[in-house]
């Protein structure tokens, strides 16, 4: 099975594997941070399920996409509006005998039916979170709710399970939601820390059983609004660093408290999460590459999971050297001052975990990323490590 | 010092295998006879292919690759690098002699030569499946002409078959100038003489295109143009993911319009 084929990537670098659309821009909604909310003066628009259809099918026959992904503003209610989301859903399956992916977002609020439904027809199903805690979500959403949000999630997860349970048992048992649930969280328009972020984000992993969580960098709009902070350009570099958090923890096995603790509660904006973790814990260094666990090698800097694996496998061959793992694809630069083969004297492991910081930092070329991201200068618990540059 | 030529086929370079097995030599060089000769004072034995010969030397092989790993060498192969059959000669050799779970030995340069050539051989087949665009002719077909780096056409066949099962469709290779055609039944292999498109960037010529092709193409473009992040543009980003060759197949990234 192909997975996640990209047709086609953006000018902004990401990848266009679907169809990705809203059916509707009209809302009913206010949501501070939303540039559809229903007190902007906007264009508005609303394809009829037909022509999502005909759109989709014309698209996929010629090897445009791989599937639908189907989003919308909630026009009337969230029932009229989830009803014919599923249409469009239905139509593709039963009218034009479409076997391609489809993804529909569930509408908070829409009735359990509906939802029931749309897991019958689509792939995967999500329910946007938006927001990480309740509270500042009734600050820049005062219409929605949690319990909207959590009640179509549960439901979503509990009819996957029985699914799953059913087709055991009986081959021709009806699908739910075969490639599960995912969620987004917007990052950067509410004040909460990282930890709270990845904390969450593993709680969802764990409890609701989600495929996979999102991380939106908020996109400043509707600067009029003073509940919204006032930043000129969205926080890639926390996005990117939360998503390397967030691969720690599905592939490299970390545990979301060994990644951040309470006296840190924000990633490293210069260093990535896994380099961030070496160095505070130089005393689990160097390790050995020919004797060393899996799970030890996965945390060296500069190995990835597939060299990981690699080295595994090739050291039942024979010892691995240097050399070996240079050919291998592991990143030296970094990987030198975290492992040993017994070649030479452990010149590497001396070093003081600041001036090592320092050295590898001076030696990449992101040392001017930290000054796109102003996110960090509004909310007060956070401490930068280095000078910021101005 | 002894030379094998074959006829740059894998059930060739096969065969040739089994005739150093049977003449209990090993070669110098095996290379094709239609390459330019590279050396003067050796003995040249030309093989001659025999499915038969091939056939048991790949059933022996399939009985010692682990499951994903099979069809390495068969991928390796198709990379159409220079020496890749020396290569996958001292493999063999090494497999046949007992060396068990040859295909992880990364520390021999041989085994990763050819574990990283069949990696890229496979990403190349994978951007078969990404970039591939078909365009709607008059007579209902689906045509996409696309010029690989290496020879994968096999490799996507089955993909598509599966994923159109309803509509005919036919992909070509422009440089190696053969496609694959799907008839809603089977697929067979074809050579176009009379191109009816473009053999620079696969278009189907105007006269030949269906009259909603050019509405649909359009409508791709405006989706593509909208669905970019003006906030987020990362130029190098797109290239790393999509390199500058294939530019010249997607209607998104045609200069015309």
């Amino acid at each position: 099975m192909a997975c996640g084929i990209c047709h086609s990537f953006t000018d902004d670098g990401r990848c266009v594997s679907l169809f990705k659309i809203l059916m509707t821009n009209h809302c009913i909604y206010d949501c501070a941070y939303c540039v559809n909310r229903r007190s902007n003066d906007r264009a508005r628009a609303t394809f009829t399920p037909q022509e999502i259809v005909d759109l989709t099918i014309e698209f996929y026959r010629r090897n445009y996409i791989e599937g639908l992904f189907l989003s919308s503003g909630v026009i009337k209610s969230p029932d009229f509006t989830m009803e014919r989301m599923v249409e469009v859903a239905k139509k593709l399956r039963k009218e034009e005998n479409y076997n391609g992916y489809i993804h529909l977002k569930a509408i908070p609020g829409a009735s359990s039916k509906l939802i029931q439904e749309a897991g019958i027809w689509a792939d995967r199903l999500s329910v946007n979170m938006e927001i990480p805690t309740e509270p500042n979500l009734k600050k820049l959403a005062p219409e929605k709710n949690y319990p909207d949000i959590i009640h179509p999630m549960g439901q979503i997860r509990d009819s996957i399970l029985v699914a799953k349970e059913e087709r055991k048992k009986y081959r021709k048992a009806p699908r739910f939601a075969p490639a599960g649930q995912s969620t987004q969280l917007i990052v950067g328009a509410t004040p909460e820390t990282d930890r709270e972020i990845i904390l969450l984000s593993a709680g969802l992993y764990q409890k609701q059983k989600l495929k996979r969580v999102y991380f939106s960098g908020y996109l400043p709009v509707n600067v009029y609004d003073k509940r919204l902070p006032a930043i000129t350009r969205p926080p890639l570099v926390r996005e990117n660093r939360l998503y390397q958090s967030d691969w720690l923890m599905r592939f490299y096995r970390y545990k979301a408290e060994e990644i951040l603790s309470e006296d840190q509660p924000f990633l490293d904006l210069d260093v990535d999460p896994k380099l961030g973790y070496a160095l505070r814990n130089m005393h689990l260094f160097p390790v050995d590459i020919n004797r060393a666990d899996y799970e030890m090698i996965l945390r060296v800097p500069g190995i990835g999971v597939q060299s990981a694996q690699k080295i595994i496998l090739a050291r039942k061959h024979r010892r691995l050297t240097l050399l070996h793992l240079k050919k291998l694809g592991i990143v030296m630069k970094r990987a030198k001052y975290f492992i040993t083969t017994n070649e030479l004297p452990a010149s590497f492991s001396d070093w003081e975990p600041k001036r090592l910081k320092h050295k590898l930092l001076s030696e990449m070329n992101s040392k001017f990323k930290n000054t796109m991201d102003t996110q960090l200068k509004l909310f007060t618990e956070f401490k930068p490590v280095l000078p910021t540059l101005h | 010092m002894k030379i094998y030529t074959y006829d740059n086929s894998f059930e060739g370079l096969l065969t040739a295998v089994f005739e150093c097995y049977r003449r209990k030599d090993f070669p110098v060089d095996i290379c094709s006879r239609m390459g330019e000769q590279r050396y003067l004072f050796v003995e040249s034995i030309d093989i001659d292919t025999d499915p038969k010969k091939a056939e048991r030397v790949w059933k022996g092989i399939q009985s010692k690759l682990s499951g994903k790993n099979k069809q390495l060498l068969f991928y390796a192969f198709l990379s159409e690098e220079q020496g890749i059959e020396m290569k996958i000669y001292r493999f063999l050799r090494r497999l046949f002699s007992g060396h068990l779970n040859l295909e992880t030995d990364y520390g021999d340069s041989d085994v990763l030569y050819l574990t990283q050539t069949a990696q890229k051989v496979k990403k190349e087949a994978m951007r078969m499946l990404q970039f591939v665009r078909f365009q709607r002719t008059k007579d209902g077909l689906f045509f996409c002409g696309i010029e690989p780096r290496y020879d994968v056409i096999p490799l996507i066949l089955d993909h598509y078959k599966k994923r159109f099962t309803d509509q005919l469709w036919l992909i070509y290779d422009l440089q190696r100038n053969y496609g694959i055609y799907y008839d809603r039944d089977k697929v067979e292999e074809v050579e176009i003489s009379k191109k009816q498109f473009n053999t620079y960037n696969g278009q189907v010529k105007e006269a030949s295109l269906d009259q909603g092709e050019d509405f649909y193409q359009k409508l791709w473009r405006s989706y593509f143009k909208h669905v970019s992040i003006e906030e987020r543009k990362n130029l190098r980003l797109q290239r790393q993911h999509m390199p500058r060759r294939f530019w010249r197949y997607l209607p998104e990234k045609q200069q015309s319009n």
